[in-house]
């Protein structure tokens, strides 16, 4: 029989608020773009705030003509990413060259500022082998299709640039979605239990295709799972480039220091579909919801802040705009003159060197494709 | 009767057995308020309530473990896992947990899961999507394996499976979810577990298949039949356990026999039709028996899909040989 106890052993209510004080989101810039954080402002040159704000540009007209290229049937497997640009672009802005990417499918943008070249990205889209061939000294690896996996993975490589004594992080980005996957919880855990030097991103924009953040977790921030693996984990406002970067690298920081990694959920918004194959939002999101996150709008929010500081205009936008269009049409045309992938190619790239089979079954395909 | 999408007998198959036993719990990534990636639960959430058709985070080994354990509570969850690629997130509720409920508890529990997912080439889909694992689930004994090739057959199959006490991994092919419609009885019916279906009758060569391959299957038959040659097409539609009596009375009538899998030749389930031939009718064979199959490499990123896959110009060159061996 059940007795009653004198007293609770434990204030349940309290300790989950308690947690949830920790997690205050991390804002510099407001949806007006006036700093409103001004000991966390960043030392970033008038040159380097231009140059961020020029990627954020590039990246969304990048984002316009994939999703239009996609509907002409030109470009294959697409993921929105207009609304995160602060997230990815600003955290990537904090990056060094040495550092590793491991992305996740909507992260092609953080790739190509990496230096992954457009055509590759294009490539990728349209399902073709060359696109994930990066250049080995990229130090990045093509989007992950399964989710979570590469959170695991980035706790390896962080264990592997410790080892080897290199000055760089690695650093990787899932989803709200993302963080309840096995791997997730895996990854931060040993990367915490080795103090590998290592920077775990959520992107938190509401919505793991349909399902809301709400229906993910009971937790209240996402970056409050970091205390589970006894590291830091940081709140901070997606939406916002200047928050984002100095978060970043604030844990880059730590991490060249030896002080391990950090879990860092930036609360963002996708205004695109899922993915361009066949995801209706209307099913699942409030044209309100939508209307109240176009006003966050990272764009809108650092064109004003450079805007008051005489660093941006009209003109210097436009000449963005019209940069990312040249390149892009180039890209697709590079794309377009690539030769077709066969299945021999494929083959070749399985082993090493064949086995029987495959030698056998590569003079059948051989055969086939001279047809 | 109506016309149904192979889809659209999938919903009403789930809608039926909801409605049959409150028991049933569906579930999975998207399934509720979205109907699922392809829609297959589209609208039941609005009729069962989020109590019965519901959202899950974003992790099969949840879905997979969750489903282990309603199991146990007397439910009869019916979880998808959105493409049969994450299978591997999963693996270890499948093949080391849910298969392995009865001898663990000498008998005393069932695991009454019905898995589905979808998978199957063809579509274009980004990596890990597409890719032909049923070897994964057919080499681990203790579940059953469905694959249905039309939509009155995948309703009759997903009824029959949910009612199954043993856990059941449904795949549905992504290329046969909307490419033609049939005649599928708006009432309730069942076909039986671990019986093939005779799709087409011939005297000259068995043709054992399941799947998209089905219908290449009875492509290249039909072409063949022009040639003078006369073709039966096995459609095994449960691949574990095979119906061994079927295939073997086919081949000691045609005395000829070939295999077509989409899966890649090293990928067992022709491989273990043919050895099953061998064990049990080698001396009806004028031939040997011969397999289509992928190539032993991954499945490719979508460019080169189409000429990786097998299609039916493949079964007529290796029907052929046999032929004319
Ligand atoms: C292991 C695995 N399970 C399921 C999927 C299918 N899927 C692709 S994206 C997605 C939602 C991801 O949401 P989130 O992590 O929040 O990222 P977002 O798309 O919002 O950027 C799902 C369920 C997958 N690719 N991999």
């Amino acid at each position: 029989m059940a007795s009653k106890a004198k007293k609770a052993p434990f204030d349940a209510v309290k300790t989950l608020e308690h947690i949830e004080q920790q997690f205050e989101m991390v804002q510099i810039l407001n949806e007006q773009g006036e700093v409103v954080n001004e000991d966390l402002m960043p030392d970033l040159s008038d040159d380097q705030l231009q140059e961020l704000m020029r990627r954020m540009v590039y990246t969304r007209i990048l984002d316009q003509r994939s999703i239009s290229l996609n509907r002409q049937g030109r470009l294959g497997f697409y993921a929105p990413t207009a609304g995160q640009e602060a997230s990815q672009i600003a955290s990537h802005f904090a990056l060094e060259q040495a550092d590793w990417i491991l992305p996740g499918y909507r992260d092609v943008p953080q790739l190509i500022w990496h230096g992954l070249p457009l055509t590759q990205a294009f490539l990728f889209s349209r399902g073709h082998f060359k696109g994930n061939q990066a250049a080995k000294d990229l130090n990045v690896l093509s989007p992950q299709i399964i989710i979570g996996a590469q959170y695991i993975q980035t706790a390896g490589v962080a264990l592997g640039l410790k080892k080897r004594g290199k000055e760089a992080v690695a650093v990787t980005y899932t989803g709200d979605g993302g963080s309840s996957q096995g791997d997730f919880y895996e990854g931060i855990n040993f990367a915490g239990a080795f103090k590998a030097p290592a920077i775990f991103f959520v992107q938190n924009n509401q919505f793991a295709i349909s399902t809301p953040r709400e229906k993910q977790t009971a937790a209240t921030t996402i970056a409050q799972k970091a205390v589970a693996a006894g590291i830091p984990g940081i709140l901070v406002d997606g939406m916002d480039p200047l928050a984002v970067y100095v978060a970043t690298s604030d844990a880059r920081k730590r991490a060249i220091a030896g002080e391990g990694p950090t879990l860092i959920e930036t609360l963002c918004f996708r205004y695109g579909p899922h993915t361009m194959a066949g995801d209706d939002p209307t099913r699942y999101r409030s044209s309100e919801m939508e209307t109240e996150w176009e006003k966050k709008d990272p764009l809108v929010r650092f064109r004003k802040f450079l805007e008051a500081k005489g660093l941006w205009s009209e003109e210097k936008e436009n000449e963005v705009i019209e940069q990312a269009k040249e390149d892009i049409k180039q890209a697709i045309k590079e794309a377009d003159a690539t030769p077709k992938q066969k299945v021999t190619d494929l083959m070749e790239i399985m082993y090493e060197e064949m086995p029987y089979n495959l030698k056998e079954q590569y003079e059948i395909f051989k055969e086939k494709e001279s047809k | 009767m109506a016309q149904m999408t192979m889809i659209q007998a999938i919903t009403d198959a789930l809608r039926t057995e909801l409605r049959n036993d409150e028991n049933v719990l569906v579930f999975g990534e998207d399934v509720g308020v979205n109907g699922g990636v392809f829609r297959a639960t589209e609208g039941l959430q609005k009729e069962f309530g989020e109590d019965r058709v519901f959202d899950t985070p974003l992790a099969e080994s949840g879905i997979g473990g969750l489903a282990v354990g309603l199991g146990l509570e007397g439910f009869r969850p019916v979880p998808e896992i959105q493409f049969f690629g994450f299978v591997f997130e999963v693996i270890d509720s499948v093949n080391a947990q849910l298969a392995r409920m009865r001898y663990r508890s000498g008998g005393v529990y069932n695991a009454p899961v019905t898995i589905r997912s979808p998978f199957g080439g063809g579509v274009h889909t980004p990596e890990l999507h597409a890719d032909s694992l049923e070897l994964l689930v057919t080499s681990q004994p203790g579940l059953k394996v469905v694959i249905p090739s039309t939509p009155y057959d995948a309703k009759g199959l997903l009824i029959a499976a949910i009612r199954d006490n043993d856990p059941v991994v449904f795949l549905e092919h992504m290329k046969l979810y909307r490419s033609f419609r049939q005649e599928v009885p708006e009432e309730e019916y069942t076909i039986e577990l671990g019986k093939a279906d005779v799709k087409r009758e011939g005297t000259d060569l068995t043709i054992v298949t399941y799947g998209a391959m089905v219908h290449e299957s009875l492509k290249a038959a039909e072409e063949l039949e022009k040639e003078g040659h006369s073709v039966e097409v096995i459609d095994l539609r449960t691949i574990q356990p095979l119906d061994i009596e079927t295939i073997i009375a086919s081949v000691e009538k045609t005395n000829r026999a070939i295999v077509v899998q989409e899966a890649q030749k090293q990928a067992g389930i022709a491989a273990n039709v043919v050895a099953e031939i061998m064990d049990r009718a080698v001396l009806s064979l004028e031939a040997p028996v011969l397999r289509v199959a992928a190539p032993d490499t991954v499945f490719p990123f979508s460019q080169a899909e189409t000429v990786w896959l097998p299609n039916y110009t493949d079964v007529i060159e290796t029907a052929k040989k046999v032929l004319n061996f």
